[in-house]
């Protein structure tokens, strides 16, 4: 069963808001997009990656005499290549963790953390004899003992990762005691104590969840060229070229100029293409062999080199009086950093209650250690492990007071004006209306049914970003602008910019020509990421647009001979305030370069005032009693978008959010043996969702206007991930009168839970 | 370094002759030998469905097929659903339905589709899921690829 998408709109444009096909589409739907590994060069070499077979070894040697005398072998890189690699703690200073942690992720100097750590390169005339010759590079590794669960790895005892740097106790205090906790955070509102104190019901429980991986369809993939002048040119799969160039940069200690980097079409990121792993292996083997070199990342490789998203343990508590209001909560979070400290606890912790009007609360985390890869961002990064906690723990306090979870929502949600417990204060948000819209939807108003079934519903939130961005905007002699920007297009961002550029100029959708180019070709511009794109580039595109009518309206009136303060400029057509003179876009356009010559708009900007987003999921199960597998019979997601720019594509923004948590909720698992192998470092093992399944994905989206925004739009990429875990998991829990606490919540999970 | 083998085939309605090496996959082939790169690698072992062509009227993982099993094959692939009329009704809904994001698996899906709608242009929903449970996408969820596919089976009916 489903009903028609719904768009609920306060304010009405006349491109905005409308669902044109998108500019790139006709490449991608022909299979003429290019892609990274599509590039083809003279003279190109390819190259393969040797990677650990351990989750922990010191690198005693490496020997590749053996592989560098294989015919067609061409250039073979280790760490030794690296400039940072024999630098020292003395040596580097404060930069020590920066530049060495960043140079050792790309190639192990002295240890290897996980499986699958890179270790050395071979590039060759093809890609089998770079791979032959991977089998004859001899590495020496003293095998250590791994660690690759957050909780062991906090133990006394636990073996080291970093053992020389590490100085923070699993109780969170200063120790010089080496530790795999690499930071830890905590914050307080009001009196926890007191408010736990002043509570009816209070509900604690421990919650876990695994390690996932973006699932990102396209694998990493790198081609570079280091000419004999010392330019290097790359080109690759990123969702942030300028990231590339600065860390490549870094790395290699080269100018930030002397790398060019050129953004490639991407074939998936959801974060874990912020981080990269394979371009400056790439530069360091052309510069060796003199010629350019691609690298790829095999599927395998894929899984135990690169990503995932942190597994978790977490401890939530929370209170509420027999008035339906929380009194107090408390969430403590553990979360897997990977080989190198940056997990995302501080996000996870900081949105854990967000959804929440809470006068006592109390948020903490750790940052720790784990062998396994460095964790990359994932869609809202820590915000669905802190929401599966928290939103089932809501759910039994419900429950228990025997409440409506939509109304319970209701009368603790945050509003304008609402102080979240790390401090900051909301802006106007739309989670109430969100709820409202989930209380009024036929799906909630319609009784779920039969045996072995259950409702799950929970809310989520993402601050999402602001951060810079860059536009150039050419007006071309027949009227059509083109769009220069540097912003990887991952779902549809080029339609989206195209739009607010559209809109702006009061001209038509199909006159504006969007492109991405590298980073030699427009100004500074951040990763397409944190929910950005549409809102900070868009805003690029509207100050763009709006450098272009001033200087068509100075056009004009230099055509007329008046002052141009006596020039307007409305909806596509520059006209005189008083005579009976105007131009259209396109009449303008024409006399461009017989006038004083061609206009070219253009802005970078880091805007604030990116709002906030909130998303509330309702879904209906059916769990097998004989097999314990869980069936999705039905699924509700309703968003805050601020205003949909392109309502097809917040709407595929939503369902791929959903379905990625839901694959998150009900299969998807590194799953690790003993010494620290992944054992399912495939498709087939790794399980994500297919189109069997799963139902249609039905969306709501509700337009509360972001007043940071001049169109009012704000990020919707991430939150729809939040949700679905806790509603999943609320939904199998009322199916089976259990309470579902560790992800993935397979058949055999549920079965052991029910006996 | 093992001989090259000489494989004559028909892609895409046009005879071709290429060199490759027995261990060399259909994909491969396609991709680096003849150099039609619409044909994606997401996974080289047959579970993502990106490679997805048709070989002599069933559709396959092109990586889980050797070139040299080209030989005397009709090999139809996402560079021939198009033609120089225009797109190809499953092309055209793909874009109005907005049922890519990145982009990486539509020639997979693309191809399988027209392998179903072929046969089956009146193909419902579920059989729809059924048919392209082989190919995996991250981005849309599935549910504007399935709508897409019954949108373009109405408009191959009409």
């Amino acid at each position: 069963m489903t009903t028609p998408n719904q768009v609920l709109s306060e304010v009405e444009y006349d491109v905005i808001g409308k669902r044109p096909v998108r500019p790139d589409g006709v490449d991608k739907v022909t299979g003429r997009a290019q892609y990274g590994v599509d590039l083809e060069l003279t003279g190109l070499l390819h190259a393969r990656v040797l990677r650990s077979p351990h989750a922990h070894a010191r690198i005693k040697a490496i020997d590749t005499s053996k592989a560098e005398a294989l015919a067609g072998v061409r250039a073979i890189v280790t760490a030794a290549d690296l400039p940072f690699a024999a630098l020292s703690r003395e040596d580097l200073g404060n930069d020590y963790n920066r530049f060495k942690f960043l140079s050792d992720n790309f190639l192990a100097s002295d240890k290897a953390l996980y499986r699958g750590h890179a270790i050395a390169a071979v590039a060759a005339d093809n890609a089998h004899i770079a791979e032959s010759a991977l089998a004859l590079i001899d590495v020496d590794y003293e095998v250590l003992e791994p660690v690759v669960d957050v909780r062991a790895a906090m133990q006394d005892g636990s073996p080291l990762l970093h053992d020389d740097l590490i100085h923070t106790s699993a109780m969170g205090e200063i120790s010089d005691k080496p530790s795999n906790v690499a930071s830890y955070m905590k914050f307080e509102k009001g009196e926890t104590a007191a408010g736990f104190a002043n509570s009816d019901v209070i509900v604690e429980r421990e919650f876990t969840t695994a390690s996932v991986h973006q699932g990102y369809i396209e694998p990493h993939n790198a081609t570079a060229h280091w000419r004999a002048d010392g330019q290097i040119n790359v080109w690759c799969s990123t969702q942030g070229a300028f990231v590339v160039r600065a860390n490549t940069a870094d790395v290699l200690r080269v100018d930030v100029s002397d790398v060019r980097v050129t953004p490639m079409e991407i074939g998936g990121g959801f974060g874990g293409k912020v981080s990269f792993y394979l371009e400056p292996v790439a530069a360091l083997l052309s510069r060796k062999a003199g010629a350019p070199v691609k690298v790829l990342m095999s599927r395998t490789e894929v899984f135990e080199g690169s990503g995932p998203a942190p597994g978790s343990w977490m401890r939530v508590k929370m209170g509420a009086n027999s008035a339906g209001k929380i009194t107090a909560a408390e969430i403590e979070l553990a979360f897997e950093a990977g080989a190198y400290p940056g997990s995302p606890v501080m996000q996870g912790a900081t949105c854990a209650f967000a959804c929440y009007e809470l006068e006592n609360g109390t948020v903490s985390g750790y940052d720790v250690l784990v062998n396994k890869p460095k964790t990359a961002a994932y869609r809202a990064p820590g915000s669905p492990q802190a929401a599966f906690g928290v939103e089932q723990v809501v759910d039994e306090l419900c429950q228990k007071l025997g409440v409506d979870p939509v109304e319970f929502r209701l009368n603790n949600a945050v509003t304008e004006g609402s102080r979240k417990v790390e401090g900051p204060v909301f802006q106007k948000i739309g989670l109430v209306e969100c709820l409202e819209a989930a209380r009024n939807h036929e799906h909630y108003r319609t009784p779920l049914e039969g045996p072995n079934r259950g409702r799950g519903i929970a809310s989520g939130f993402w601050m999402n970003r602001g951060f810079h961005s860059s536009v150039n905007m050419t007006v071309n002699p027949d009227g059509t602008v083109n769009l220069i920007e540097g912003s990887v297009d991952i779902g549809g961002s080029r339609a989206s910019i195209a739009q607010q550029a559209a809109e702006t100029l009061g001209i038509s959708y199909e006159d504006i020509k969007p492109q991405v180019v590298d980073t030699d070709s427009i100004g500074y511009t951040m990763v397409t990421g944190g929910s950005r794109t549409t809102f900070a580039t868009g805003w690029a595109a509207i100050l763009a647009a709006e450098d272009v009518k001033g200087q068509m309206v100075e056009r004009a009136a230099s055509i007329w001979d008046v002052p141009s303060e006596d020039v307007e400029y409305d909806s596509g057509v520059v006209r005189h305030k008083s005579q009976e003179l105007s131009f259209t876009f396109k009449e303008l356009a024409r006399q461009l370069y017989t006038t004083g010559g061609g206009i070219t708009g253009t802005a970078s900007l880091d805007p604030t005032g990116e709002g906030n987003s909130f998303g509330v999921h309702l879904v209906d199960v059916e769990v097998d009693p004989e097999t314990g597998k869980t069936e999705i019979l039905r699924y509700t997601a309703i968003q805050d978008a601020g205003k949909a720019v392109h309502p097809s594509y917040v709407e595929g923004q939503i369902q791929g959010g959903a379905v990625q948590g839901i694959g998150w909720a009900l299969n998807e698992e590194y799953y690790f043996s003993d010494n620290g192998q992944m054992m399912n470092s495939s498709f087939l093992d790794y399980r994500m969702p297919t189109s069997l399944d799963l139902p249609m994905i039905d969306t709501v989206i509700v337009e509360v206007a972001n007043p940071g925004h001049p169109y009012g739009v704000r990020g919707v990429g991430e939150v729809p991930i939040v949700p679905p875990l806790a509603a999943v998991a609320n939904a199998v829990g009322h199916a089976t009168d259990q309470r579902l606490t560790n992800l993935p919540i397979t058949p055999g999970s549920v079965l052991e839970a029910r006996l | 370094m093992p001989g090259l083998v000489h494989v004559t085939t028909t892609i895409n309605g046009n005879q071709t002759d290429f060199l490759c090496e027995p261990r060399q996959s259909l994909l491969e082939c396609l991709r680096d030998v003849v150099g039609m790169t619409g044909s994606k690698e997401g996974c080289n072992d047959g579970n993502c469905g990106a490679c997805t062509v048709n070989l002599d009227g069933r559709i396959v993982t092109s990586c889980l097929v050797l070139g040299v099993e080209a030989q005397g094959a009709e090999v139809n692939t996402i560079e021939g659903v198009a033609s120089a009329d225009g797109l190809h009704p499953i092309q055209q809904a793909f874009l109005e339905n907005a049922a890519l994001q990145c982009g990486i698996c539509t020639p997979g899906f693309i191809v399988a589709a027209k392998a179903l709608l072929e046969a089956e242009p009146d193909a419902d929903e579920a059989r729809i899921r059924h048919w392209l449970a082989g190919n995996l996408c991250r981005c849309t969820g599935y549910d504007k690829i399935v709508r897409a596919v019954i949108d373009a089976g109405e408009r191959m009916r009409a």
